[in-house]
Protein backbone atom coordinates (compact mmCIF):
# COMPACT_ATOMS: atom_id res chain seq x y z
CA UNK A 1 0.00 0.00 0.00
CA UNK A 2 2.78 2.37 0.96
CA UNK A 3 4.49 1.58 -2.30
CA UNK A 4 1.35 2.42 -4.28
CA UNK A 5 0.99 5.77 -2.52
CA UNK A 6 4.65 6.43 -3.19
CA UNK A 7 4.07 5.73 -6.90
CA UNK A 8 1.06 8.01 -7.07
CA UNK A 9 2.88 10.81 -5.27
CA UNK A 10 5.80 10.65 -7.67
CA UNK A 11 3.33 10.47 -10.59
CA UNK A 12 1.47 13.52 -9.32
CA UNK A 13 4.77 15.33 -8.95
CA UNK A 14 5.61 14.44 -12.58
CA UNK A 15 2.26 15.78 -13.80
CA UNK A 16 2.69 18.94 -11.76
CA UNK A 17 6.18 19.62 -13.09
CA UNK A 18 5.00 19.14 -16.68
CA UNK A 19 2.08 21.42 -15.89
CA UNK A 20 4.19 24.11 -14.22
CA UNK A 21 6.81 24.38 -16.94
CA UNK A 22 4.20 24.34 -19.68
CA UNK A 23 2.05 26.92 -17.89
CA UNK A 24 4.86 29.49 -17.91
CA UNK A 25 5.92 28.55 -21.42
CA UNK A 26 2.48 28.65 -23.01
CA UNK A 27 1.56 31.98 -21.44
CA UNK A 28 4.77 33.51 -22.81
CA UNK A 29 4.45 31.77 -26.18
CA UNK A 30 0.76 32.61 -26.47
CA UNK A 31 1.40 36.27 -25.70
CA UNK A 32 4.17 36.46 -28.28
CA UNK A 33 2.01 34.75 -30.92
CA UNK A 34 -0.95 37.03 -30.17
CA UNK A 35 1.30 40.11 -30.35
CA UNK A 36 2.68 38.89 -33.68
CA UNK A 37 -0.83 38.38 -35.02
CA UNK A 38 -1.86 41.99 -34.36
CA UNK A 39 1.49 43.59 -35.20
CA UNK A 40 1.94 46.08 -38.06
CA UNK A 41 4.52 43.84 -39.74
CA UNK A 42 2.77 41.66 -42.34
CA UNK A 43 5.42 38.92 -42.31
CA UNK A 44 5.03 38.39 -38.56
CA UNK A 45 1.23 38.47 -38.85
CA UNK A 46 1.25 35.85 -41.59
CA UNK A 47 3.74 33.60 -39.81
CA UNK A 48 1.79 33.61 -36.57
CA UNK A 49 -1.50 32.97 -38.38
CA UNK A 50 -0.02 30.08 -40.36
CA UNK A 51 1.62 28.56 -37.28
CA UNK A 52 -1.57 28.77 -35.23
CA UNK A 53 -3.80 27.29 -37.92
CA UNK A 54 -1.41 24.40 -38.63
CA UNK A 55 -0.59 23.44 -35.05
CA UNK A 56 -4.16 23.90 -33.83
CA UNK A 57 -5.28 21.35 -36.42
CA UNK A 58 -2.60 18.83 -35.49
CA UNK A 59 -3.36 16.32 -32.74
CA UNK A 60 -1.15 16.84 -29.67
CA UNK A 61 -0.18 13.17 -29.93
CA UNK A 62 1.35 13.96 -33.31
CA UNK A 63 3.15 17.06 -32.05
CA UNK A 64 4.58 15.11 -29.14
CA UNK A 65 5.47 12.18 -31.39
CA UNK A 66 7.47 14.57 -33.55
CA UNK A 67 9.19 16.26 -30.61
CA UNK A 68 10.04 13.19 -28.56
CA UNK A 69 10.72 10.60 -31.28
CA UNK A 70 11.60 12.89 -34.20
CA UNK A 71 13.86 15.60 -32.79
CA UNK A 72 16.48 13.16 -31.44
CA UNK A 73 16.93 12.01 -35.08
CA UNK A 74 17.98 15.58 -35.83
CA UNK A 75 20.47 15.45 -32.98
CA UNK A 76 18.36 17.74 -30.83
CA UNK A 77 18.63 16.48 -27.27
CA UNK A 78 18.42 18.07 -23.86
CA UNK A 79 19.80 17.19 -20.47
CA UNK A 80 22.18 14.42 -19.59
CA UNK A 81 19.70 11.65 -18.87
CA UNK A 82 17.05 10.02 -21.06
CA UNK A 83 14.34 10.96 -18.54
CA UNK A 84 15.37 14.62 -18.57
CA UNK A 85 15.45 14.57 -22.37
CA UNK A 86 11.88 13.21 -22.63
CA UNK A 87 10.70 15.69 -20.02
CA UNK A 88 12.10 18.70 -21.89
CA UNK A 89 10.89 17.47 -25.28
CA UNK A 90 7.40 16.71 -23.95
CA UNK A 91 7.29 20.20 -22.48
CA UNK A 92 8.32 21.69 -25.81
CA UNK A 93 5.46 19.82 -27.49
CA UNK A 94 2.94 20.92 -24.86
CA UNK A 95 4.10 24.53 -25.06
CA UNK A 96 4.07 24.56 -28.88
CA UNK A 97 0.52 23.18 -28.86
CA UNK A 98 -1.04 25.10 -25.96
CA UNK A 99 0.47 28.45 -27.03
CA UNK A 100 -1.85 28.41 -30.05
CA UNK A 101 -4.93 28.16 -27.87
CA UNK A 102 -3.66 30.83 -25.48
CA UNK A 103 -2.93 33.08 -28.47
CA UNK A 104 -6.41 32.61 -29.94
CA UNK A 105 -8.02 33.30 -26.56
CA UNK A 106 -5.92 36.44 -26.09
CA UNK A 107 -6.73 37.64 -29.58
CA UNK A 108 -10.44 37.42 -28.88
CA UNK A 109 -9.70 39.38 -25.69
CA UNK A 110 -7.87 42.06 -27.66
CA UNK A 111 -10.96 42.37 -29.84
CA UNK A 112 -13.08 43.23 -26.78
CA UNK A 113 -10.87 46.08 -25.57
CA UNK A 114 -12.77 49.25 -26.54
CA UNK A 115 -11.35 50.99 -29.60
CA UNK A 116 -11.06 54.23 -27.59
CA UNK A 117 -8.38 52.72 -25.35
CA UNK A 118 -5.98 52.06 -28.19
CA UNK A 119 -6.88 55.34 -29.86
CA UNK A 120 -6.23 57.31 -26.68
CA UNK A 121 -2.91 55.52 -26.26
CA UNK A 122 -1.93 56.38 -29.80
CA UNK A 123 -3.08 59.97 -29.30
CA UNK A 124 -0.62 60.45 -26.45
CA UNK A 125 2.08 59.17 -28.77
CA UNK A 126 2.70 55.61 -27.66
CA UNK A 127 4.20 53.35 -30.32
CA UNK A 128 2.67 49.96 -31.11
CA UNK A 129 4.74 47.98 -28.59
CA UNK A 130 3.68 50.27 -25.74
CA UNK A 131 0.05 50.44 -26.89
CA UNK A 132 0.00 46.67 -26.75
CA UNK A 133 2.18 46.16 -23.68
CA UNK A 134 0.83 48.87 -21.38
CA UNK A 135 -2.73 49.42 -22.53
CA UNK A 136 -4.31 46.64 -24.57
CA UNK A 137 -2.77 43.36 -23.37
CA UNK A 138 -3.28 43.97 -19.63
CA UNK A 139 -6.96 44.63 -20.26
CA UNK A 140 -7.23 41.72 -22.70
CA UNK A 141 -5.71 39.31 -20.17
CA UNK A 142 -8.16 40.38 -17.50
CA UNK A 143 -11.12 40.00 -19.85
CA UNK A 144 -10.26 36.50 -21.02
CA UNK A 145 -9.48 34.99 -17.61
CA UNK A 146 -12.47 32.59 -17.67
CA UNK A 147 -11.75 31.05 -21.12
CA UNK A 148 -8.03 31.08 -20.31
CA UNK A 149 -8.89 28.98 -17.26
CA UNK A 150 -10.48 26.30 -19.44
CA UNK A 151 -7.48 26.34 -21.80
CA UNK A 152 -5.17 25.79 -18.82
CA UNK A 153 -7.32 22.99 -17.39
CA UNK A 154 -7.39 21.34 -20.83
CA UNK A 155 -3.59 21.61 -20.82
CA UNK A 156 -3.44 19.85 -17.44
CA UNK A 157 -5.42 16.97 -18.91
CA UNK A 158 -3.22 16.99 -22.01
CA UNK A 159 -0.11 16.35 -19.91
CA UNK A 160 -1.45 12.78 -19.67
CA UNK A 161 -0.37 12.20 -23.28
CA UNK A 162 3.25 12.57 -22.19
CA UNK A 163 2.89 9.21 -20.43
CA UNK A 164 3.10 7.45 -23.79
CA UNK A 165 6.40 9.21 -24.50
CA UNK A 166 8.66 7.97 -21.71
CA UNK A 167 7.54 10.50 -19.11
CA UNK A 168 6.81 9.73 -15.51
CA UNK A 169 3.46 11.19 -14.55
CA UNK A 170 0.06 10.15 -13.24
CA UNK A 171 -1.04 7.85 -16.05
CA UNK A 172 2.29 6.04 -16.20
CA UNK A 173 2.22 5.75 -12.40
CA UNK A 174 -1.25 4.25 -12.72
CA UNK A 175 -0.07 1.75 -15.32
CA UNK A 176 2.85 0.79 -13.11
CA UNK A 177 0.55 0.38 -10.13
CA UNK A 178 -1.83 -1.78 -12.15
CA UNK A 179 1.02 -4.02 -13.22
CA UNK A 180 1.94 -4.38 -9.57
CA UNK A 181 -1.59 -4.99 -8.26
CA UNK A 182 -3.73 -6.42 -11.06
CA UNK A 183 -6.44 -7.29 -8.54
CA UNK A 184 -7.48 -3.71 -7.73
CA UNK A 185 -7.71 -2.17 -11.21
CA UNK A 186 -10.93 -0.24 -10.61
CA UNK A 187 -9.82 1.47 -7.36
CA UNK A 188 -6.56 2.47 -9.05
CA UNK A 189 -8.41 3.94 -12.05
CA UNK A 190 -10.75 5.83 -9.75
CA UNK A 191 -7.83 7.11 -7.67
CA UNK A 192 -6.16 8.49 -10.79
CA UNK A 193 -9.39 10.11 -11.91
CA UNK A 194 -9.77 11.60 -8.45
CA UNK A 195 -6.29 13.16 -8.52
CA UNK A 196 -7.00 14.73 -11.92
CA UNK A 197 -10.37 16.03 -10.72
CA UNK A 198 -8.78 17.47 -7.59
CA UNK A 199 -6.05 19.22 -9.57
CA UNK A 200 -8.64 20.59 -12.01
CA UNK A 201 -10.78 21.84 -9.12
CA UNK A 202 -7.80 23.58 -7.54
CA UNK A 203 -6.88 25.31 -10.81
CA UNK A 204 -10.53 26.23 -11.30
CA UNK A 205 -10.57 27.77 -7.80
CA UNK A 206 -7.41 29.77 -8.48
CA UNK A 207 -8.95 31.14 -11.66
CA UNK A 208 -12.20 31.90 -9.79
CA UNK A 209 -10.25 33.99 -7.28
CA UNK A 210 -8.28 35.73 -10.02
CA UNK A 211 -11.51 36.37 -11.88
CA UNK A 212 -13.22 37.89 -8.85
CA UNK A 213 -10.27 40.18 -8.26
CA UNK A 214 -9.32 41.09 -11.79
CA UNK A 215 -11.91 40.39 -14.42
CA UNK A 216 -13.31 43.24 -16.47
CA UNK A 217 -16.87 42.66 -17.58
CA UNK A 218 -17.91 44.20 -20.88
CA UNK B 1 -13.77 36.69 -35.55
CA UNK B 2 -11.28 39.34 -36.62
CA UNK B 3 -9.69 41.62 -34.09
CA UNK B 4 -9.74 45.31 -35.02
CA UNK B 5 -5.98 45.29 -35.36
CA UNK B 6 -5.82 48.48 -37.37
CA UNK B 7 -6.63 50.61 -34.31
CA UNK B 8 -3.56 49.37 -32.47
CA UNK B 9 -1.13 51.34 -34.61
CA UNK B 10 -1.20 54.55 -36.64
CA UNK B 11 -1.43 54.60 -40.40
CA UNK B 12 2.31 54.52 -41.06
CA UNK B 13 3.93 57.68 -42.41
CA UNK B 14 7.09 57.66 -44.57
CA UNK B 15 9.30 56.82 -41.60
CA UNK B 16 6.89 54.22 -40.28
CA UNK B 17 6.67 52.60 -43.69
CA UNK B 18 10.45 52.42 -43.93
CA UNK B 19 10.57 50.90 -40.44
CA UNK B 20 7.87 48.41 -41.40
CA UNK B 21 9.71 47.33 -44.51
CA UNK B 22 12.88 47.00 -42.48
CA UNK B 23 11.13 44.92 -39.82
CA UNK B 24 9.47 42.80 -42.49
CA UNK B 25 12.83 42.14 -44.07
CA UNK B 26 14.51 41.36 -40.76
CA UNK B 27 11.74 39.00 -39.66
CA UNK B 28 11.63 37.38 -43.09
CA UNK B 29 15.38 36.81 -42.97
CA UNK B 30 15.10 35.38 -39.45
CA UNK B 31 12.31 33.04 -40.52
CA UNK B 32 14.19 31.93 -43.61
CA UNK B 33 17.24 31.35 -41.44
CA UNK B 34 15.13 29.19 -39.11
CA UNK B 35 13.76 27.28 -42.10
CA UNK B 36 17.26 26.86 -43.52
CA UNK B 37 18.45 25.64 -40.12
CA UNK B 38 15.69 23.02 -40.03
CA UNK B 39 16.44 21.88 -43.60
CA UNK B 40 20.15 21.80 -42.78
CA UNK B 41 19.42 19.69 -39.70
CA UNK B 42 17.35 17.29 -41.83
CA UNK B 43 20.10 17.18 -44.42
CA UNK B 44 22.72 16.71 -41.76
CA UNK B 45 20.85 13.76 -40.29
CA UNK B 46 20.51 12.30 -43.77
CA UNK B 47 16.71 12.64 -43.76
CA UNK B 48 16.50 14.23 -47.20
CA UNK B 49 18.23 11.53 -49.20
CA UNK B 50 16.23 9.84 -51.94
CA UNK B 51 16.42 6.53 -50.09
CA UNK B 52 14.30 7.95 -47.27
CA UNK B 53 11.60 9.24 -49.57
CA UNK B 54 11.35 6.67 -52.38
CA UNK B 55 9.39 4.20 -50.19
CA UNK B 56 6.38 6.50 -50.61
CA UNK B 57 6.18 5.52 -54.27
CA UNK B 58 5.70 1.86 -53.27
CA UNK B 59 2.10 0.74 -53.53
CA UNK B 60 2.44 -1.22 -50.26
CA UNK B 61 3.31 1.87 -48.28
CA UNK B 62 0.62 4.00 -49.86
CA UNK B 63 -1.88 1.30 -49.10
CA UNK B 64 -0.69 0.99 -45.48
CA UNK B 65 -0.99 4.75 -44.99
CA UNK B 66 -4.48 4.75 -46.49
CA UNK B 67 -5.47 1.82 -44.26
CA UNK B 68 -4.24 3.79 -41.27
CA UNK B 69 -6.13 6.87 -42.36
CA UNK B 70 -9.28 4.81 -42.88
CA UNK B 71 -8.88 3.29 -39.39
CA UNK B 72 -8.55 6.78 -37.89
CA UNK B 73 -11.58 8.08 -39.77
CA UNK B 74 -13.61 5.01 -38.77
CA UNK B 75 -12.93 5.62 -35.08
CA UNK B 76 -13.72 9.31 -35.45
CA UNK B 77 -17.00 8.77 -37.33
CA UNK B 78 -18.34 6.03 -35.04
CA UNK B 79 -17.31 7.97 -31.92
CA UNK B 80 -18.86 11.20 -33.26
CA UNK B 81 -22.22 9.57 -33.90
CA UNK B 82 -22.22 7.86 -30.50
CA UNK B 83 -21.05 11.03 -28.76
CA UNK B 84 -23.90 13.03 -30.31
CA UNK B 85 -26.42 10.45 -29.07
CA UNK B 86 -24.87 10.29 -25.58
CA UNK B 87 -24.67 14.08 -25.55
CA UNK B 88 -28.34 14.51 -26.41
CA UNK B 89 -29.38 11.98 -23.77
CA UNK B 90 -27.30 13.64 -21.06
CA UNK B 91 -28.43 17.13 -22.06
CA UNK B 92 -32.04 16.02 -21.65
CA UNK B 93 -31.26 14.26 -18.35
CA UNK B 94 -29.59 17.41 -17.04
CA UNK B 95 -32.65 19.45 -18.03
CA UNK B 96 -35.11 17.01 -16.49
CA UNK B 97 -37.52 18.58 -14.04
CA UNK B 98 -36.84 15.87 -11.39
CA UNK B 99 -33.91 16.48 -9.08
CA UNK B 100 -33.42 12.71 -8.68
CA UNK B 101 -32.52 12.47 -12.37
CA UNK B 102 -30.61 15.74 -12.62
CA UNK B 103 -28.21 15.16 -9.75
CA UNK B 104 -26.74 11.76 -10.66
CA UNK B 105 -26.42 12.71 -14.32
CA UNK B 106 -24.58 15.88 -13.32
CA UNK B 107 -22.15 13.86 -11.19
CA UNK B 108 -21.49 11.36 -14.00
CA UNK B 109 -21.03 14.21 -16.48
CA UNK B 110 -18.56 16.10 -14.30
CA UNK B 111 -16.59 12.90 -13.63
CA UNK B 112 -16.14 12.02 -17.30
CA UNK B 113 -15.59 15.61 -18.38
CA UNK B 114 -12.96 16.29 -15.72
CA UNK B 115 -10.51 13.51 -16.52
CA UNK B 116 -8.17 13.16 -19.52
CA UNK B 117 -9.58 11.29 -22.55
CA UNK B 118 -6.53 9.08 -22.39
CA UNK B 119 -7.54 7.88 -18.91
CA UNK B 120 -11.01 6.95 -20.20
CA UNK B 121 -9.51 5.09 -23.16
CA UNK B 122 -7.11 3.27 -20.85
CA UNK B 123 -9.88 2.45 -18.40
CA UNK B 124 -12.02 0.90 -21.13
CA UNK B 125 -8.98 -0.88 -22.55
CA UNK B 126 -7.88 -2.30 -19.20
CA UNK B 127 -11.33 -3.31 -18.01
CA UNK B 128 -12.95 -4.55 -21.22
CA UNK B 129 -10.09 -4.55 -23.74
CA UNK B 130 -9.94 -8.33 -23.98
CA UNK B 131 -13.57 -8.61 -25.01
CA UNK B 132 -13.93 -5.41 -27.01
CA UNK B 133 -10.56 -4.94 -28.67
CA UNK B 134 -8.65 -1.73 -29.25
CA UNK B 135 -11.15 -0.22 -31.70
CA UNK B 136 -14.07 -0.18 -29.29
CA UNK B 137 -11.86 0.88 -26.37
CA UNK B 138 -10.87 4.00 -28.28
CA UNK B 139 -14.43 4.61 -29.49
CA UNK B 140 -15.92 4.24 -26.00
CA UNK B 141 -13.26 6.43 -24.39
CA UNK B 142 -13.77 9.16 -26.97
CA UNK B 143 -17.56 8.83 -26.75
CA UNK B 144 -17.69 9.16 -22.97
CA UNK B 145 -15.56 12.31 -22.86
CA UNK B 146 -16.88 14.08 -25.94
CA UNK B 147 -20.44 12.99 -25.23
CA UNK B 148 -20.31 14.91 -21.95
CA UNK B 149 -18.83 18.00 -23.59
CA UNK B 150 -21.51 17.82 -26.29
CA UNK B 151 -24.16 17.44 -23.59
CA UNK B 152 -23.04 20.75 -22.10
CA UNK B 153 -23.05 22.41 -25.54
CA UNK B 154 -26.58 21.12 -26.20
CA UNK B 155 -27.85 22.16 -22.79
CA UNK B 156 -26.49 25.65 -23.31
CA UNK B 157 -28.07 25.72 -26.78
CA UNK B 158 -31.47 24.65 -25.47
CA UNK B 159 -31.34 27.18 -22.65
CA UNK B 160 -30.38 29.89 -25.15
CA UNK B 161 -33.65 29.58 -27.11
CA UNK B 162 -35.71 32.64 -26.16
CA UNK B 163 -38.04 31.94 -23.25
CA UNK B 164 -41.09 33.07 -25.17
CA UNK B 165 -40.78 30.05 -27.47
CA UNK B 166 -41.22 27.64 -24.60
CA UNK B 167 -43.99 29.67 -23.01
CA UNK B 168 -45.86 29.92 -26.30
CA UNK B 169 -45.53 26.15 -26.84
CA UNK B 170 -46.84 25.44 -23.34
CA UNK B 171 -49.72 27.85 -23.77
CA UNK B 172 -50.99 26.14 -26.91
CA UNK B 173 -51.12 22.93 -24.86
CA UNK B 174 -47.99 21.01 -25.88
CA UNK B 175 -46.56 18.64 -23.32
CA UNK B 176 -43.02 19.02 -21.95
CA UNK B 177 -41.60 16.36 -24.26
CA UNK B 178 -43.42 17.80 -27.26
CA UNK B 179 -42.16 21.29 -26.50
CA UNK B 180 -38.63 19.93 -26.39
CA UNK B 181 -38.94 17.86 -29.55
CA UNK B 182 -40.97 20.19 -31.75
CA UNK B 183 -40.02 23.68 -30.58
CA UNK B 184 -36.81 23.90 -28.58
CA UNK B 185 -34.51 21.25 -30.08
CA UNK B 186 -34.89 22.23 -33.76
CA UNK B 187 -33.99 25.84 -32.97
CA UNK B 188 -31.23 24.93 -30.53
CA UNK B 189 -29.55 22.49 -32.92
CA UNK B 190 -29.37 25.12 -35.63
CA UNK B 191 -27.73 27.56 -33.25
CA UNK B 192 -25.17 25.15 -31.85
CA UNK B 193 -24.23 23.47 -35.13
CA UNK B 194 -20.86 25.29 -35.49
CA UNK B 195 -19.85 24.49 -31.90
CA UNK B 196 -20.83 20.86 -32.40
CA UNK B 197 -18.72 20.58 -35.54
CA UNK B 198 -15.82 22.26 -33.70
CA UNK B 199 -16.14 19.59 -31.02
CA UNK B 200 -16.07 16.92 -33.73
CA UNK B 201 -12.73 18.39 -34.84
CA UNK B 202 -11.48 17.98 -31.27
CA UNK B 203 -12.72 14.39 -31.27
CA UNK B 204 -10.99 13.74 -34.58
CA UNK B 205 -7.75 15.08 -33.15
CA UNK B 206 -8.12 12.98 -30.01
CA UNK B 207 -8.65 9.86 -32.13
CA UNK B 208 -4.87 9.93 -32.68
CA UNK B 209 -4.66 8.70 -29.08
CA UNK B 210 -5.60 5.23 -30.33
CA UNK B 211 -1.91 4.88 -31.16
CA UNK B 212 -1.17 4.67 -27.45
CA UNK B 213 -3.39 1.61 -26.91
CA UNK B 214 -1.89 0.00 -30.06
CA UNK B 215 -4.94 0.60 -32.21
CA UNK B 216 -3.63 0.39 -35.78
CA UNK B 217 -4.47 3.95 -36.82
CA UNK B 218 -2.59 6.41 -39.01
CA UNK B 219 0.03 7.26 -36.41
CA UNK B 220 0.58 3.56 -35.65
CA UNK B 221 1.23 2.87 -39.32
CA UNK B 222 3.51 5.92 -39.55
CA UNK B 223 5.49 4.54 -36.65
CA UNK B 224 5.60 1.05 -38.17
CA UNK B 225 6.68 2.25 -41.62
CA UNK B 226 9.20 4.62 -40.10
CA UNK B 227 10.84 1.86 -38.08
CA UNK B 228 10.72 -0.64 -40.97
CA UNK B 229 12.26 1.60 -43.60
CA UNK B 230 14.30 3.64 -41.16
CA UNK B 231 12.67 6.86 -42.34
CA UNK B 232 10.63 7.94 -39.32
CA UNK B 233 10.80 11.68 -39.96
CA UNK B 234 9.75 11.63 -43.63
CA UNK B 235 6.89 9.23 -42.84
CA UNK B 236 5.90 11.40 -39.93
CA UNK B 237 5.74 14.47 -42.16
CA UNK B 238 3.52 12.65 -44.69
CA UNK B 239 1.23 11.42 -41.90
CA UNK B 240 1.03 14.86 -40.31
CA UNK B 241 0.04 16.44 -43.61
CA UNK B 242 -2.76 13.86 -44.03
CA UNK B 243 -4.00 14.58 -40.48
CA UNK B 244 -3.86 18.34 -40.91
CA UNK B 245 -5.75 18.22 -44.20
CA UNK B 246 -8.59 16.16 -42.70
CA UNK B 247 -8.83 18.46 -39.69
CA UNK B 248 -8.74 21.65 -41.73
CA UNK B 249 -11.54 20.39 -43.97
CA UNK B 250 -13.77 19.65 -40.97
CA UNK B 251 -12.78 22.94 -39.29
CA UNK B 252 -13.62 24.71 -42.55
CA UNK B 253 -17.09 23.14 -42.47
CA UNK B 254 -17.50 24.51 -38.93
CA UNK B 255 -16.59 28.03 -40.07
CA UNK B 256 -18.92 27.80 -43.07
CA UNK B 257 -21.78 26.67 -40.84
CA UNK B 258 -21.02 29.43 -38.39
CA UNK B 259 -21.23 32.20 -40.98
CA UNK B 260 -24.34 30.64 -42.53
CA UNK B 261 -26.11 30.09 -39.22
CA UNK B 262 -25.27 33.45 -37.75
CA UNK B 263 -27.72 35.05 -40.17
CA UNK B 264 -30.62 32.69 -39.67
CA UNK B 265 -31.11 31.85 -36.06
CA UNK B 266 -33.00 33.09 -33.08
CA UNK B 267 -30.91 31.55 -30.32
CA UNK B 268 -27.30 32.58 -30.01
CA UNK B 269 -24.38 30.70 -28.62
CA UNK B 270 -20.78 31.69 -28.16
CA UNK B 271 -18.13 31.43 -30.86
CA UNK B 272 -17.46 27.95 -32.16
CA UNK B 273 -14.64 26.58 -30.08
CA UNK B 274 -14.31 23.01 -29.01
CA UNK B 275 -13.02 21.98 -25.61
CA UNK B 276 -10.25 19.49 -25.44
Amino acid sequence: MGELIQMFLSGTWGTLSLFGVTLVGCLLGGTILAAMRVSPTPVLRGTAAAYVSVVRNTPLTLVMFFCVFGLPYLDIRFGSTAAMNSFVLANIALIAYTSCFVAETLRSGIATVPVGQAEAARAIGLPFTQVLGYIVLPQAFRTVLPPLGSVIIAMLKNTSIASAFNNRELISAMRGAIELRGDIVIPLLLATALVYLLLAVVIGRVFDVLERKLVILR
Amino acid sequence: MSAPTQVLFDEPGPRGRRLNILLSLVSAVLLLALLAFIIWKFQDAGQLTAAKWTPFSYAVIQKTLLTGMWATLKVAVVASVLALIVGLVFALLRLAPQRAIRLPSTIVLELFRGVPVLLLIFATFLLFGNDLGAFWSVVIGLTLYNGMVIAEIMRAGILAVPRGQREAAMSIGLRGAQTMRLILLPQAIRAMMPTLVAQVVVLLKDSALGFIVTYQDLLYQVNAIGRNYNNLLPTFLVGAVLFIIINMVVAGIARYLETRMSRKTAATTGPATGED
